[in-house]
């Protein structure tokens, strides 16, 4: 299985920036675990989020068909996927905006830079975006001197804090009302000394913080939710008004756009419009959507681009199995439902996209045999539960399962490294020889009262080496039986005329 | 009807005592099981972690083993006391074979996929086959099913999210005589166990497991049942560790459904000695 | 190689021959298929319907007869100086309130500070979503620039029964996505704070509907 790659087209460029791990998933989980805060914090968040979720998409009488639409509207426009960003350039640029390519995010950075030099303004004001948190876009634009401003509340709870999201759609999670009380008092200039914690209070004082800045404010950067190939037209679904504020009143508007977010027609909102609020707030609709198709005479920016964003999104594509990742419409339903994202927070998986998705996606945009992200298809038990609630029917588990194929062969064909199987290889092809024929598997078996033996007077095991060692750190292992079934099974056939017979009081 | 067992590894090796509880409940209803003696294992555990090449020759056994039955009429479908066992025959074991096919793996059988495709239409999950096939509705009337005392229920993921099973577990156990379901807050929620996962990502499977604990105990029932003999080993040896009892001071165990199912009048389900739910006040029916 | 031809260039390798023609459904995409297109309400169900979910949102709605249109809007904006479009029917606002009106168009457009000094806009608007409580704003000559009706804090919005529509297909249907658009679904909210929902952050913290019929 070494030379698998030999012979094949080389594969597209991996992405970079902030898509990766930044130490192994299970170490970062095994301290953000012993935060107790920060898991009641989380523990009430997702739970609350998700029975609202519950409840909206129970009101839907076709549901499932939304999905189902959801599912093929993206895999078409996945295979169109040349001729729909053609077509989407061709008519953004028709109505008077311009459109640029990246590679990567050091591209995308570069002419982000560029384009808020030629207006002269040193500062931006932004819409919540994933794709320019991917990119790093804030940091790179402060080390060059341009204060890049968040608008979204949880955001500039993040940006006032110097802490990193933890959630693609409530990127504070992680911080309860107090803390966010503590970061406002400590870090927004101006704040009422005598805020409480009260939410609205919260929201309040970052309204008044904010509303100077919007009203002054010439470019603003934002990332998209759809574009539309036929139209030209691109949309940001929000809530606060702040993304409004920031699509309408700058003279200058630049929104970064990951490929993958190009839908073939107009009439595919009214599938995504239902899927996407319901999905990620739990609400009907989201309070506020814009849509805008290149720049309108008399009416919000003049100047208006879009940067499209590959950074391995291409990488994801090549990937057969695995790019139906790319259909993602950053809900975050599937972080709510996750029981790992949910005792393990959004940074023990390093990358802007954490949860479940982020557990496929990020190893997918930057390869799985980039070491830094290997660890993160193995952070689910593949309970199923976010493959449910995903709004475009990802299957995410049989994903991970698909990467985890992909970095056990990275593993043992990467050149140089000598290949010394492991403990677990070992323990795996062991199996794989016992597993793979039941007389072996039968002889095996005959060594289970050792076993038996090896357990405490109370018919268990509480300490087991190596490998096993994981497992009794929280739980006990039975001691095994004296027999197997299939040795009992044997014996009572073997009393049997009939082979296949089945006698009262036999079995024991 | 003619019933091949697929025991399972875990069941085989550690819970023999579910097998002959399900060769049991499918007996009394008349049927007669068969054990095809070239089983092993589904290779569930080899795929979850990655370990494709290891898993193909584990899933071509299963594969191998099934369907000369199926093919000489030896027994109509097969049965399996586990629904993520099931959940794998179903759906990765044409997956693997693919795969082994995608990646010009030596030997590579390009009509595995189709073939494990076959066995796993005829491969049920129990409470899927006495439910959906055998027409079991009343434990206690059909089965003669019958266990005094409180019960939880745990429905395992797989069974629960890719195999549909909706009710169908609960249902039975709520139907035998003497028992009483209650209602397991969270139930839905992954124990933790997800194979290897619990050794690899140990901690965070150590605190969904707690929480599991913590739920199951709150109910105050004897045990908790479940289908799926692995995730049931998971909880139990948690239950075990933290010492935990009943409000009347008893160990609070794991069971599997089809020990539940059955446990008669006659021979009540019992556990190290002890009748299985003892000291837990049962529901009448 | 430009980054467009790139980028272009990677997508039709990492597609390859993977995917040949009719290898998926592509019928079963096409939007039509499965989902609902129409709600099939009655007139009065969309109202209903309409009211219950703004009110759900904390908007506070109303259904007047035409001929009451003038004098309910007069009431709602309790005094405040207001900012409409040049384009609102002038039969919709009551003559006692010329002085305390603002007028903006796309050619002689009002500045922003000039906007947040103003207490009140009143709008139109040209489809309403019944289901999910949404009002869509395009920019015709009744609803005016986006600016008019985000910087002022409070938002009378007229709603002509005829422009409801069931759910959102069908809304969609009837609008042109070219557009400047704005789907308004209550008034601004946000969730960020322990999912705690608050209504009112930086859009108009009072959001007033008014349904004619």
């Amino acid at each position: 299985m070494s030379t698998v790659s030999l012979g094949m087209p080389a594969l597209p460029p991996r992405g970079f920036g902030n898509i990766s791990e930044t130490e192994p998933f299970p170490s970062y989980a095994r301290r953000e675990l012993q935060n107790d805060q920060l898991r009641a914090n989380l523990r009430h968040a997702t739970h609350t989020i998700r029975d609202k979720r519950l409840r909206v998409v129970s009101e839907l009488p076709d549901w499932e068909e939304l999905r189902e639409a959801g599912s093929a509207i993206k895999a078409e426009a996945m295979e169109r996927l040349p001729e729909l960003l053609a077509q989407f350039e061709e008519q953004f640029t028709a109505r008077g905006g311009t459109v640029h390519w990246a590679r990567d995010a050091a591209e995308a950075n570069r002419i982000v830079e560029g384009l808020v030099r030629a207006t002269g303004s040193s500062e931006v004001v932004k819409v919540k975006s994933m794709a320019t948190q991917e990119i790093g876009l804030n940091e790179y634009l402060e080390e060059r001197g341009i204060a890049a401003f968040e608008t979204d509340l949880a955001e500039l709870i993040v940006q006032l804090g110097h802490d990193k999201p933890s959630h693609i759609l409530v990127p504070a999670i992680h911080r309860n009302r107090t803390e966010i009380r503590d970061i406002f008092l400590r870090e927004m200039p101006g704040v009422d000394p005598e805020l409480t914690d009260e939410p609205r209070r919260l929201a309040m004082a970052a309204r008044a913080h904010l509303r100077r800045k919007f009203l002054s404010a010439k470019v603003a950067i934002s990332g998209a939710n759809f574009g539309i190939a036929e139209t030209g037209t691109l949309g940001v679904v929000e809530s606060e008004g702040n993304g409004r504020m920031c699509l309408t009143l700058p003279e200058t508007l630049i929104t970064v756009m990951g490929i993958e977010k190009v839908l073939p027609r107009a009439e595919d909102l009214g599938v995504f419009m239902q899927l996407l609020p319901r999905s990620s707030t739990g609400e009907r609709m989201n309070p506020y959507t814009s849509l805008w198709t290149g720049s309108t005479p008399g009416d919000g920016p003049k100047d208006v681009h879009v940067v499209l964003l590959d950074n391995g999104r291409t990488r994801a594509l090549a990937d057969r199995h695995g790019r139906s990742a790319l259909h993602c419409i950053r809900c975050s339903a599937c972080m709510n439902v996750c029981p790992v994202y949910e005792r393990a927070g959004g940074h023990a998986y390093g990358s802007t996209y954490p949860g479940p998705i982020g557990a496929i996606l990020s190893p997918l945009l930057t390869g799985v045999e980039a070491e830094e992200n290997k660890s993160l298809p193995y952070a689910s038990s593949l309970c199923g539960a976010c493959f449910d609630a995903c709004p475009v029917k990802i299957n995410i588990p049989e994903i991970l399962v698909h990467l985890r194929g992909e970095d056990v062969e990275a593993r043992h064909s990467r050149p140089g490294a000598r290949r010394l199987p492991s403990q677990f290889d070992l323990a795996m092809a062991g199996a794989s020889w016992a597993m793979s024929d039941g007389a072996r598997m039968g002889l095996l078996e005959r060594g289970l009262p050792l076993g038996k033996a090896a357990a405490g007077r109370d018919g268990v095991i509480s300490k087991l080496p190596g490998l096993g060692a994981g497992w009794t750190q929280s739980r006990d292992i039975p001691a095994p039986p004296a027999e197997s079934f299939r040795a009992q099974w044997a014996k009572r056939a073997k009393n049997s005329a009939d082979p296949h017979g089945i006698k009262e009081g036999e079995g024991k | 009807m003619r019933i091949a067992l697929f025991a399972t590894c875990i069941v085989d090796a550690m819970y023999p005592r579910v097998a002959q509880a399900t060769v049991e409940i499918l007996e009394r209803l008349g049927h007669e099981v068969v054990f095809p003696a070239g089983q092993a294992c589904c290779g569930q555990m080899h795929v979850n972690s990655g370990y494709f090449p290891e898993a193909l020759p584990v899933v071509a056994n299963h594969v191998r083993t099934f369907e000369s039955g199926f093919d000489t009429g030896e027994y109509e479908v097969a049965v399996a006391p586990s629904g993520s066992c099931v959940a794998s025959v179903k759906h990765q074991h044409a997956l693997v074979a693919d795969w082994a096919v995608e990646h010009g793996v030596k030997g590579a059988d390009s009509t595995l996929a189709a073939r494990a495709d076959a066995v796993g239409a005829r491969t049920y999950e129990l409470a899927q086959l006495l439910t959906d096939v055998l027409g079991v509705a009343d434990a206690a009337a059909q089965l003669g099913s019958y266990l005094p005392g409180t019960i939880t229920y745990h429905p395992s993921c797989h069974g629960m999210r890719l195999l549909h099973l909706g009710d169908r577990q609960r249902s039975l156990l709520a139907s035998v005589e003497g028992l009483e379901v209650v209602d397991l807050p969270e139930a839905e929620q992954c124990c933790g166990f997800g194979g290897t996962f619990s050794i690899k990502n140990a901690d965070v499977s150590s605190a969904m497991l707690a929480d599991k604990v913590a739920n199951i105990c709150g109910t105050g029932a004897g045990a908790c049942a479940g289908g799926d003999a692995s995730c049931l080993m998971h909880i139990g040896g948690g239950l075990h560790r933290e010492k935990r009892t009943t409000p009347s001071g008893r160990p609070v165990r794991t069971v599997h459904l089809a020990e539940v199912l059955a446990s008669t009048r006659e021979k009540p389900l019992t556990i190290d000695g002890e009748l299985a739910l003892a000291g837990t006040p049962g529901g009448a029916r | 190689m430009s980054a467009r031809d790139d980028i272009l260039a990677r997508i039709h390798a990492a597609l390859g021959t993977d995917i040949t023609p009719g290898e998926r459904e592509v019928g079963a995409s096409a939007p039509g298929a499965g989902y609902r297109a129409t709600s099939g309400r009655t007139e009065d169900e969309l109202v209903d319907l309409l009211v219950d979910r703004l009110e759900d949102y904390k908007a506070r709605v109303e259904v007047v007869a035409a001929a009451e249109l003038a004098e309910a809007i007069r009431t709602r904006l309790e005094g405040k100086t207001f900012v409409a479009p040049a384009g609102l029917p002038a039969d919709w606002l009551h003559p006692s309130l010329a002085d305390r009106r603002a007028t903006d168009s796309r050619e002689e457009p009002l500045g922003v500070d000039r906007l947040d000094a103003i207490g009140a806009v009143v709008t139109g608007s040209a489809v309403s979503i019944a289901e999910t409580g949404t009002i869509v704003l395009d920019g015709s000559p009744d609803q005016g620039r986006r600016a008019i009706s985000l910087v002022p804090d409070h938002h009378v919005c007229v709603v002509p029964v005829e422009t409801i529509v069931g759910i959102v297909p069908e809304g969609f249907a009837r609008l042109d996505v070219t557009r400047p658009l704005t789907l308004i679904s209550g008034p601004s909210a946000t969730s960020d704070i322990e999912l705690e929902r608050v209504e009112g952050v930086h859009g108009p913290r009072t959001l007033d509907v008014l349904i004619v019929r």
